[in-house]
């Protein structure tokens, strides 16, 4: 395939599968190790009335305040969960389920109601996003990524992913050790002084910045599945964290391209001839990544406790 | 000594000084789940370079005393100093060795870097570990019996090895003032002896040690001090002081022999 | 309209729907319980995920063999299968690896539905697929639905809270207590099973009315709103159901009533409106009561702890506690007690005292067991016994052996 049929057309979605896929794997390694892996479910469905709401307040799909509206959204059901925890004493994930069908029910609802025609905002794309339309139209060929014209025609999705990815490389790196020491033992980090509590918090805004960024490629579904399954993979590969996160990274990343190039080549390679749903693939793949993991990785076995 | 232990139950008002001095001085603390009380309104006076057993029967709240004294449980009332200061200023100074049960042993890390984690004060957030950092933490493993271990997974462990690893994480902290829940449970015969000989060393040293502990029977021989609890307070002072007929029966109830009440009262 | 809606005059279709419905949300209700009290209630969120690949797969071979894509119970087939096979992974991963249930729910759900949205792709690229319509699953959608599809949900409504009524028995024995099911001969493997087996058929009945993302929240939110109201397990089940049908029954009835109303939010937000009206008011678990409960609680801890500290001297360091005793009119502003405060602390003082007596007596056992720092012991015991721990007060402090 030549650079100029490439690099407009499949370069980007690449590129941006890859950073959404990294971008949620990093904080999913995380979540998985705290329990915590349907947190990912929680907030994935709540974007969608996070981002209802943002539109109805703003009247426009501008990207700043949708991020905005899914991170408070993330925020009002991760309380929300936790406040049906503590004072109606119901376990973690029944309180997750009640507040997640709900939110994603009003979500649906306002969607349903309020006048979208004339915007890109849709239930069926906000379930299963669209990563092949986030094409590259300036550029001709590979030379196109030194053209400043072409340049700034990029999809705006795509520098705005590279900054949520670099946001969320930045938290992992710079909270890695509190990550660490309060994910393994709680007690121990509040006696060292960190506040746990907010660091939790902290951890699950960053993985709703993130879910809200990768929501626009592969919608909010898939979503989980950058979260989780890379991450889980990869802890049947290795008994060290910082191997654990590498791992992560590897897999979101091969099931961001094998996904993508399955899905837009695989039924030409079968005889069909329109390609398939590239952020369902992806998930595909990295569901099959870990079903591999699960079979064959070395660390696949926990301690017989 | 039954007069002093009426004293102190009878709450002489302890002097200000004895606060100010001791390593870890609790007032007023009541902590409860739902509306019953797990401990209720504890006072208690750590003496500095004591080796203090907290003992009681089980459900008496003595994890709980110690989880509320350091702010993991958040109590209903009371207050706590370390050092005659606020909690939050002498962080640096506490050392706290959690149960063992209560984490996730198949974390993916190894013994090292658990021990490491004492180290968080100092590393703070981005500071590269060092080989002066990881000669203190080997050091530490060395002085639990550990230090061949070091680059184990931490799940391969057995229950022993494990609290020992927890006690080098502790020693490796440098602290002052040493908080143990329950560090012989589950433990085998020889790692029990390597810690109470670690905990010994470090009372030699002037440090301050408080351990949960759950067996009537070693508190004499390991322990120079004891806090009796059962919900409320019932005695404190040397393990002769807090051990009497009366003090055993109160938290005991009716669990205790009245043989193992006389053996423990006369034994102190 | 919606009070021709909630009377059933919307016309057959809208009728069997709401019946369908309610009885669909009874089911729901009651098979949710049991999940929720075995701690399982997400597992039916990767249940109902699930069910998509299926769905796809059904349609493409119904087309294939030359029959309606669309054909409700073939889809329906379809979804049960490929949901059960998500169910067998969620076990095999918990199972076989070291992965935690959460993780593996969380894998299943996102893997099948991306791998059912592929699918999805692949049959708008064919020729059938063009109107297949098959979107309408994932939310529930009851407009322009065929009478035989309405008869095939309000039967399939009445048989699953057949096998529900019929199986509720062994549910909740398992449920509340698996051991001693087990332990009185009980088949528990078998019955989560079963469990599971309903859980299913819920999912799969419900998806032309509530949709597979939703289809949860019937099977969760009822069971955790009947909770606030009762105590008593066995009782969960029955309000449960009765929460569930009522949702389904005026969410069918509301969404009938005017266009744009999908059905399936509209159930799930009806219930939701049941749980919050439940989490804020309910008398034993509301937050309301709680919080009220809890800051009564704490003052009468306060003021206790304050009555001993003045009635053994000690200086009172919380000034939450300094402002009840003065309030009280039970201190100065200098943390003197009053009149009234000596004498109230004094008895306080003697409650402690005598407590501490009752505990190292073992004829009174259960009832130093109920100590909570608050209760005086003249409420518990007889005049006889008080004066019987008075005299213990007295004297046999000082006989040390």
């Amino acid at each position: 395939m030549s650079g100029a049929e490439f690099v407009p057309l499949s370069l980007t979605p690449i590129l941006i599968g890859i950073f959404a896929a990294i971008a949620c794997a990093l904080p999913g390694n995380f979540l998985v190790l705290r329990r915590q892996a349907l947190i990912g479910d929680a907030i994935s469905h709540v974007v969608l009335p996070g981002i209802v709401v943002a539109f109805l307040l703003t009247g426009a799909v501008t990207a700043w305040p949708m991020m905005l509206g899914a991170a408070g959204a993330a925020l009002i059901s991760v309380v929300l969960i936790e406040a049906i925890r503590r004072l109606g004493r119901i376990e973690t994930g029944a309180a997750m389920g009640v507040v997640f069908t709900a939110m994603f029910a009003a979500g649906v609802l306002l969607l349903e109601r309020s006048d979208t025609s004339s915007v890109h905002l849709d239930v069926e794309h906000a379930l299963m996003g669209n990563l092949e339309s986030l094409i590259w139209l300036e550029a001709t060929g590979w030379r196109s990524l030194l053209d400043p014209q072409a340049l700034a025609g990029l999809p705006p999705e795509l520098p705005r992913l590279a900054l949520v990815l670099a946001l969320v490389i930045a938290f992992t790196w710079v909270f890695w050790r509190p990550l660490k020491i309060s994910t393994f033992d709680e007690g121990f980090a509040q006696v060292l002084g960190m506040r746990t509590d907010l660091l939790g918090i902290a951890l699950v805004m960053i993985a709703a910045i993130a879910a809200v960024a990768a929501f626009d490629a592969v919608g909010s579904i898939i979503v989980i599945a950058m979260f989780i399954c890379p991450p889980a993979a990869a802890r049947l590969m290795t008994d060290d964290l910082a191997r654990q996160v590498g791992w992560s990274v590897v897999f979101a990343t091969l099931s961001a391209i094998l996904g993508y190039v399955f899905a837009g080549y695989g039924p030409l390679w079968l005889g069909g001839s329109d390609s398939v749903s590239a952020a369902g693939m992806i998930a595909t793949v990295s569901g099959l990544i870990l079903a591999l993991a699960a079979l064959f990785g070395p660390r696949r076995r926990g301690m017989m406790a | 000594m039954t007069a002093l232990n009426l004293a102190t139950q009878n709450g002489l008002r302890p002097e200000a000084a004895e606060i100010a001095t001791s390593p870890l001085a609790i007032r007023g603390l009541t902590v409860s789940y739902g509306e019953k009380p797990a401990i209720f309104s504890v006072d208690m006076t750590i003496r500095p370079g004591s080796m203090t057993a907290i003992i009681g029967p089980n459900g008496a709240g003595k994890s709980t005393l110690l989880k509320a004294a350091l702010g993991i449980i958040r109590p209903l009332s009371g207050q706590t100093t370390v050092f005659g200061r606020p909690l939050d200023t002498q962080r640096a100074r506490i050392a706290y060795v959690p149960q063992r049960a209560s984490v996730d042993w198949d974390f993916p890390t190894t013994v090292l870097d658990v021990v490491l984690m004492g180290l968080y004060r100092e590393l703070g957030l981005l500071r590269l570990v060092r080989s002066s950092h990881r000669k203190t933490a080997i050091d530490a493993l060395q002085r639990v019996g550990m230090a061949d271990f070091a680059d184990r997974q931490i799940g391969q462990l057995s229950g022993g090895q494990q609290q020992r690893v927890f006690l080098a994480r502790a020693l490796a902290q440098g602290a002052d003032l040493y908080l143990l829940d329950e560090p012989f449970a589950g433990v085998d015969a020889a790692t029990e002896k390597a810690i109470i000989a670690v905990l010994k060393s470090l009372k030699a040293v002037g440090k301050t040690v408080v351990a949960v502990h759950h067996d009537l029977a070693t508190v004499e021989q390991y322990f120079d001090h004891a806090f009796l609890i059962n919900v409320r307070p019932v005695a404190e002072g040397t393990v002769a002081e807090a051990f009497t007929a009366e003090s055993l029966q109160a938290a005991y109830g009716g669990r205790l022999a009245t043989a193992q009440i006389d053996r423990l009262s006369q034994a102190g | 309209m919606l009070f021709e809606a909630l009377t059933l005059q919307l016309g057959y279709n809208a009728t069997l729907v709401a019946i369908g419905a309610m009885l669909l949300g009874i089911s729901a209700g009651a098979t949710g319980t049991f999940l929720f009290l075995r701690k399982r209630a997400l597992v039916s969120d990767a249940i109902s995920h699930a069910t998509l690949p299926g769905i796809g797969l059904a349609f493409i071979v119904m087309v294939w063999l030359g029959m309606d894509g669309r054909s409700l119970p073939g889809l329906l087939i379809g979804s049960a299968l490929s949901a059960w096979i998500g169910l067998l992974c969620v076990q095999w991963l918990t199972g076989g690896t070291r992965l935690s249930e959460d993780s593996a729910i969380g894998a299943v759900l996102s893997v099948f539905f991306g791998a059912g949205i592929v699918l999805l792709t692949v049959i708008q690229g064919m020729s059938a697929g063009r109107q297949a319509g098959l979107d309408s699953l994932l939310l529930g959608s009851t407009a322009g639905m065929l009478f035989s599809d309405a008869v095939l949900i309000a039967g399939g409504g009445a048989l699953v809270l057949m096998l529900t009524l019929l199986l509720r028995r062994p549910m909740s024995l398992v449920a509340f207590d698996s051991d001693f099911a087990a332990a009185s001969g009980l088949n528990v493997q078998r019955i989560d099973l079963a469990t599971m087996g309903l859980v299913l058929a819920v999912t799969v009945v419900g998806l032309k009315i509530v949709g597979l993302i939703l289809i949860v929240a019937l099977l969760i939110i009822p069971p955790v709103t009947a909770r606030f109201w009762t105590e008593r397990t066995e009782h969960v089940w029955l309000i449960a159901g009765a929460l569930g049908g009522a949702s389904g029954y005026i969410g069918a009835a509301i969404s009938a009533s005017a266009p744009a109303l999908p059905t399936g939010p509209i159930i799930v937000l009806v219930a939701f409106a049941f749980f919050a009206v439940s989490l804020l008011f309910s008398p034993a678990r509301g937050v309301l009561s709680s919080v009220l409960r809890h800051r009564q609680y704490q003052r009468r801890v306060h003021l206790r702890q304050g009555l001993l500290a003045l009635a053994q001297g000690q200086p009172i360091y919380e000034g939450y506690t300094l402002r009840l005793l003065q309030r009280e009119g039970l201190a100065r502003p200098d943390g003197v007690a009053t009149g009234d405060g000596q004498a109230r602390a004094a008895k306080a003082l003697l409650d402690e005292k005598r407590w501490e007596i009752l505990r190292g007596l073992q004829a009174h056992e259960a009832t130093a067991a109920r100590y909570d720092g608050l209760t005086g012991l003249e409420t518990i015991l007889t005049e006889d016994q008080l004066r019987d721990l008075d005299t213990r007060i007295a004297a046999p402090r000082e006989i040390a052996p």
